[in-house]
């Protein structure tokens, strides 16, 4: 069984087609890397897929059941969980407390009343930010991190639900280099022990092709190569549209 | 703090051993409130006249060998202001009685803290009926012509004026809609064959005159029976100025004629309207003429109605005062419970069932005078016989 | 029904609508450029009516004649178009990037002290101006009259219009206003002088809110009850247009003009009403009104509580302080009880809006809608069910919440300025029915004898009931607030997106919060109704939400306690100052501003944040 299967979805904003039948599908345990120049769709079919955009056209599902339609709310609670390209976490709480709010959501605490938050799933949250390397950051408040420790933060929320299906909008942007590979590594690494299927864009090609078991290009809201990174890379449209920066996509070799 | 104080100046008392008949000679002390900001145009006339009215009972030696203290406070306009500021008044500055506000709500409020704290509360300027009827109580008077009976002056009118189908215009709010309904009431009791062609209640201060105008042209009204006043009078006059609406019609107008209303109409006043009001500048009686000229003199200004109410309000508080031989709640209620007082207007009774006042008002046609509206071929209506039956009281008073 | 009736009834309709888009259609100008929401722009109406009415009457005595009458009307205008200016200058462009909380308590602090201001340099009295030279004789319209300078009124609506359309579109600054009405970002990139720009906005809106004052003036005594009659309808016209569009506040004064001239017909008392039921209606069917686009509120904008480490300390002090509170009637008088008793009832009140502003975000401009619901729940018990206090005080809350339920389910799809906009029209809806319903609610003479059981009555016994109820209360709050409950809310106010991202049901959770934040407030109401022994409409007007605002603004709105501290500060000002002066108003008004600006975290936070820095 597919994990996620996109079928053809379009989208635009009045004018702007920002989606053209866009169609691909990603398996269980697998990365895939969706990649383009900015302002190419990427965050649009991404927020598609996370139900925060209703596509104008097409299908999307997962474990075969049409989500096309569903909220946020249902995604997450079939299994997807996701990261945005501005980081999203709760500013006035602290680390910890960030994902101990996505676990008592995951385990539908949130409308308790008594017992203080504080002191609920406070071992599973500590593990979680242990598991990304957050553990010293569980008592700061969210608003005095670093970027990169917010999206590292948002990993371990995302990583709360117990997704299948784990979207990740420029994971590493705003990070130092070594930390990038050492956080995709990680994601790598829980991507295979738990079957989690990935799907994450990247301006870094180093991070693409170095984690990405498959690579789709988006151009102008279309995807214009899908492959394996080798094929992408030496794809000649993708050459051409990476043309003003096309060292980009020989940096790794 | 305050009652620290309070301790303070006992133990000084003590200490000291002030004598008795010193502590006699204190002024006595009586709480008034009103809306000094919110409604400054005329609650402000009203100051001037209770303080003309203090000096003058002061200079002769004040009431019972001591002089009177009026401890004035802003009200707020609200309900829950004004009975704070009332508890504070009994509680804190120990007056002997309180009198005062002016819109209808707060004096109600005022009516039944003075019902809960058992002490006397004269009501010079709301108008509401409910103060001596429905919400009446041992405690509370007032001395200005309700609600009932002004309109029932103005019936009277209507009786003579032979017209028959009735429009009735009326702000929406409980004054308004208290006179629209006493006179739906009494124009069919009194005026046979009257009937009601048309009602509009416009909400305070937001009226839509032109509309207002050309409902009330439309259901063809011989008479009208107007309750606005303020920015929606001025609006509605205009707009039935212009377009005729009071043409060939008579012309009922509560309070119009009243000096706080005409003023503001300036030359706009609607001539031959017929409405209960103040011609100050026209009452002959020697005892108002020296009020009107000491106002003017002290004030370098024009009384209004209000000015006359404090002014009478203060004058029958110190004869209550001296009759009743002291300020001892039970000898207020039954020095002012029927009494008889000689005011500037002339006899004024208190009614010992509802504690409503006899006082009258003034009913006439509005003229201009120059550049300012006045009133014509006046009269005035002593109240008596306009004030609810007895049976009507004792069905509605809940003692 | 004739024909020309209902055409002298259209035209009527028109000339109304017309006055009002005159006056509304700065304010929603001016909210498209600045994003505020300015409650001062009908004191800015009010003072160009003024103005008008007292220029306009020596200019006519200099030389009788149209020009002078138009050349005073738009003299008064330009003067407001300045004090737009000042306006600017000196304190909205202090605020453009406070939360909207702040932007509307600021401009209505400007409100209260324009209307002690007004009093003192005009006079108390009501000021007739003249009519217009010229149009004084009325016109023939099928059979019937109407006044001719309703006719040049009619005209001038769309005149504005034209003359909006014309600068937004042909002139520089036009296009640089539409630029900022759609991304305001992106005109502070392309690196337009901002300042300039706001401030000729403020000028054109507030040139516009003077020209709409002084042509009303040949209809209309210039009053100082004008500015928030005015507002509250403005108010209407922007929301039901949308927010920053013009032609919707064209088409919104339009339908309210047609809506009050043939409404009066079927229902004679419909005028009060009328516009917020629209208003109402509107928002449910399209949240951002007929014409206004979605507004993106990123997250800098959600100010409130966050998180702390519970203190060891706070145990002890909030033990301490019940002590002390409760022993107060051993020394206290009776006085000092009973504003000690409405201090402890407004503390609650103000920490129920504290659970929806400053944990959820839900930014409620009509929390007196709960307060009022709550104490006519305890007043109808005792009038109508003949209930005693211990019976009648459980219906406060209990009709309260059910009020909060049906507002609620109205204002949780809304957000930002249009929820704002929506819990005020609710509260003035309430208010409306409280004012009107006269056989059971008393009319705005309002119930009374509402007096405490005779147990309860003594002034200690009722400060100690008030004491255990509002403290058990907020305790309670203040566990839910530290409950997931609690925390929920404060997640969907700090990323709505990340919320929803990890399940959490936003508009549930807010209309829980307003259920319980209602209670609350309404348990407040009926604690005060005993306390005073009456109730009346006002409790449900707008002075009513704005002071549970104005304390949670002085204690701190990040703050837990703030609240309470702005209660006992602002009920202690109100006691020791109010009765005293005439100049409450400008008092109050002046110290709203300074709070806004110069302690915008409140006393508390001011507090908290020294200890900390
Ligand atoms: N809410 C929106 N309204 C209007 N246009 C939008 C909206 N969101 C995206 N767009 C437009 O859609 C196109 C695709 O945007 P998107 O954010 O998906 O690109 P992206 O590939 O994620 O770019 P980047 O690498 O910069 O993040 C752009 O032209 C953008 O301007
Ligand atoms: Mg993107």
């Amino acid at each position: 069984m597919t994990l996620l299967s996109v079928e053809s979805i379009d989208k635009s904003f009045g004018g702007v087609a920002a989606a053209r039948d866009v169609g691909f599908s990603v398996e269980r345990g697998e990365m895939v890397a969706l990649i383009g120049p900015n302002g190419a769709g990427k965050s649009t079919v991404f927020n598609m897929i996370g139900g925060q955009l209703k596509p104008d056209r097409g299908r999307i599902l997962l474990d075969d059941a049409d989500i096309t339609t569903a909220s946020p709310q249902e995604r997450f609670r079939r299994g997807v969980g996701r990261t945005f390209q501005v980081a999203q976490t709760f500013l006035s709480m602290s680390g910890i407390e960030n994902v101990q709010m996505a676990l008592i959501s995951g385990h539908h605490q949130s409308r308790r009343l008594w017992q203080p938050a504080r002191t609920l799933y406070r071992e599973e949250a500590f593990a979680l930010l242990e598991c990304v390397g957050m553990v010293e950051a569980a008592d700061r408040p969210c608003s005095t991190l670093a970027y990169g420790d917010v999206k590292r933060l948002e990993l371990a929320i995302a990583l709360a639900g117990e997704p299948k299906l784990l979207l990740m909008d420029e994971p590493t942007a705003g990070m130092a280099l070594r930390e990038r590979a050492a956080l995709m590594d990680l994601v790598s690494t829980i991507a295979q022990d738990a079957k989690i299927g990935v799907l994450f864009t990247e301006h870094d090609m180093d991070v693409v092709f170095g984690h990405a078991d498959r690579v789709l290009v988006l151009l102008r809201g279309r995807i214009i190569a899908a492959g394996s990174p080798e094929d992408v890379r030496n794809d000649p449209q993708v050459r051409q549209a990476y043309l003003g920066d096309s060292h980009a996509l020989t940096r790794s070799v | 703090m305050a009652p620290m104080f309070r301790w303070l100046s006992l133990g000084l008392a003590l200490a000291l051993g002030v004598p008795a008949a010193q502590a006699q000679q204190a002024p006595i002390k009586i709480g008034e409130m009103n809306s000094y900001s919110k409604w400054a145009a005329f609650t402000v006339p009203y100051r001037n006249g209770w303080q003309l009215a203090l000096d003058e009972i002061n200079a002769k030696g004040g009431v019972l060998g001591r002089k009177l203290e009026i401890v004035s406070r802003e009200d707020g306009a609200t309900t829950g202001d004004a009975t704070r500021v009332a508890e504070e008044l009994v509680s804190r500055e120990g007056v002997s009685f309180l009198f005062g506000s002016f819109l209808s709500n707060v004096g109600v409020a005022m009516a039944d803290f003075a019902n809960q704290k058992k002490i006397v509360y004269i009501a010079a300027e709301p108008l509401t009926d409910a103060i001596t009827m429905a919400q009446g109580n041992r405690y509370t008077f007032r001395i200005r012509p309700n609600n009932y009976m002004q309109v029932g002056m103005l019936v009277e009118k209507a009786k003579a004026s032979g017209a028959k189908r009735w429009a009735i215009v009326a702000p929406n709010y409980e004054y308004g809609q208290s006179a629209a309904e006493v006179f739906k009431r009494l124009i069919k009791e009194r005026v046979p064959g009257a009937e009601i062609v048309a009602e509009q209640y416009p909400a305070l201060g937001k009226i839509e005159a032109g509309a207002t105008v050309s409902a009330i042209e439309q259901a063809k009204p011989d008479g009208i029976f107007n309750v606005l006043f303020g920015p929606d009078l001025t609006q509605f006059v205009r707009e039935g100025n212009t377009r005729g609406l009071f043409e060939k019609k008579t012309i009922l107008s509560l309070l119009t004629g009243e000096p706080e209303w005409l003023l503001p109409l300036k030359d706009e006043v609607p001539e031959g309207w017929t409405v209960t009001g103040y011609p100050w500048d026209e009452i002959a009686e020697p005892k108002h003429k020296a009020f009107v000229a000491a106002y003017r003199a002290k004030y370098n200004d024009t009384p209004r109605l209000g000015s006359l109410l404090g002014y009478m309000v203060v004058h029958m508080i110190r004869d209550t005062i001296e009759r009743a031989g002291s300020v001892d709640t039970d000898a207020l209620i039954k020095a002012l419970e029927n009494a008889k007082f000689d005011t500037i207007v002339g006899p004024v009774t208190m009614r010992g069932i509802d504690h409503q006042a006899s006082m009258g008002a003034w009913t006439g046609k509005l003229v201009l005078k120059g550049a300012a509206g006045g009133m014509i071929d006046w009269t005035y209506n002593d109240g008596t016989p306009f004030m609810p039956s007895e049976t009507e009281v004792k069905a509605v008073r809940k003692e | 029904m004739d024909l020309s009736f209902l055409v002298i009834q259209a035209l009527n309709g028109l000339s109304s609508a017309s006055s009002l888009f005159i006056a509304a259609c700065g304010l929603t100008l001016v909210f498209g450029v600045t994003r505020i929401v300015n409650f001062a722009h009908g004191s800015l109406y009010m003072i160009g009516a003024y103005t008008a009415a007292t220029l306009v009457p020596n200019l006519l005595e200099w030389s009788y004649g149209p020009v002078p009458f138009w050349l005073g009307i738009l003299i008064s205008a330009l003067i407001v178009g300045l004090l737009g200016v000042v306006m600017e200058v000196l304190l909205l462009r202090r605020i453009y990037g406070a939360p909207e909380l702040f932007q509307l308590l600021a401009t209505f602090g400007v409100v209260l002290v324009v209307q002690d201001l007004v009093v003192q340099i005009f006079g108390p009295q009501d000021i007739l101006g003249p009519r217009a030279p010229g149009l004084r004789a009325p016109v023939e319209i099928l059979g019937r009259r109407f006044p001719s300078y309703e006719l040049v009124l009619i005209a001038a609506g769309p005149l504005v219009l034209g003359f909006v359309w014309f600068i937004l579109k042909r002139t520089r600054f036009g296009v640089l206003v539409r630029a900022a009405t759609q991304d305001r970002e992106m005109v502070a990139a392309l690196g337009v002088n901002q300042a300039l720009l706001f401030t000729g906005t403020l000028f054109l809106g507030a040139f516009l809110a003077g020209l709409g004052g002084a042509l009303q003036v040949p209809r209309v005594a210039a009053n100082n009850g004008m500015d928030l009659s005015i507002i509250a309808e403005c108010f209407v016209v922007t929301v039901v247009g949308g927010m920053g569009s013009v032609p919707g506040a064209f088409l919104a004064a339009l339908i309210i003009g047609q809506l009050q001239a043939f409404g009066i017909l079927l229902f004679p008392k419909i005028t009060l009403v009328v516009v917020f039921l629209l208003m109402a209606i509107t928002l449910a069917i399209r949240p951002n009104g007929l014409f206004g686009r979605p507004e993106h509120f990123s997250g800098a904008h959600a100010i409130g509580i966050a998180s702390h480490a519970p203190g060891r300390f706070n145990a002890i002090a909030v033990s301490a302080l019940l002590v002390v509170l409760a022993a107060l009637p051993l020394v206290a008088d009776e006085y000092f009880l009973k504003v000690a008793t409405e201090i402890l009832i407004l503390a609650l009140f103000a920490f129920s809006l504290q659970l929806l502003i400053g944990v959820g975000g839900l930014v409620s401009f009509g929390h007196a809608a709960f307060f009022g619901l709550g104490a006519y729940g305890a007043a109808l018990g005792v009038k109508w069910l003949g209930a005693s206090m211990e019976g009648a005080l459980p219906l406060a809350p209990l009709l309260a919440a059910l009020g909060a339920m049906a507002v609620g389910a109205l204002v949780v799809r809304l957000s930002g300025i249009y929820l704002a906009m929506m819990t005020l029209a609710a509260a003035q809806i309430l208010y409306a029915v409280a004012f009107q319903w006269v056989e059971v609610t008393g009319g705005d003479n309002g119930l009374v004898g509402i007096w405490p059981s005779t147990w309860a009555a003594p002034r200690s016994v009722y400060y100690l009931v008030t004491l255990a109820l509002t403290a058990g209360t907020m305790l309670l709050l203040k566990r839910i607030i530290d409950a997931p409950f609690g925390y929920a809310l404060r997640a969907m106010r700090d990323s709505q997106a990340r919320a929803e991202a990890i399940g959490l049901e936003p508009r549930t959770h807010r209309w829980l919060a307003f259920t319980l934040a209602g209670a609350a407030a309404g348990l407040a109401g009926g604690l005060y109704a005993f306390s005073r022994g009456s109730v009346d409409p006002t409790l449900l007007g707008i002075p009513t939400s704005v002071d549970a605002l104005t304390m949670l603004l002085l204690g701190g709105i990040q703050t837990i306690t703030g609240p309470i501290a702005g209660a006992a500060v602002l009920h202690t000002l109100r006691d020791q100052i109010m009765p005293l002066t005439a100049f409450w108003r400008l008092f109050l008004g002046l110290s709203i501003i300074g709070m806004v600006l110069i302690f915008p975290r409140g006393l508390i936070g001011t507090l908290r944040y020294w200890r900390q820095a």
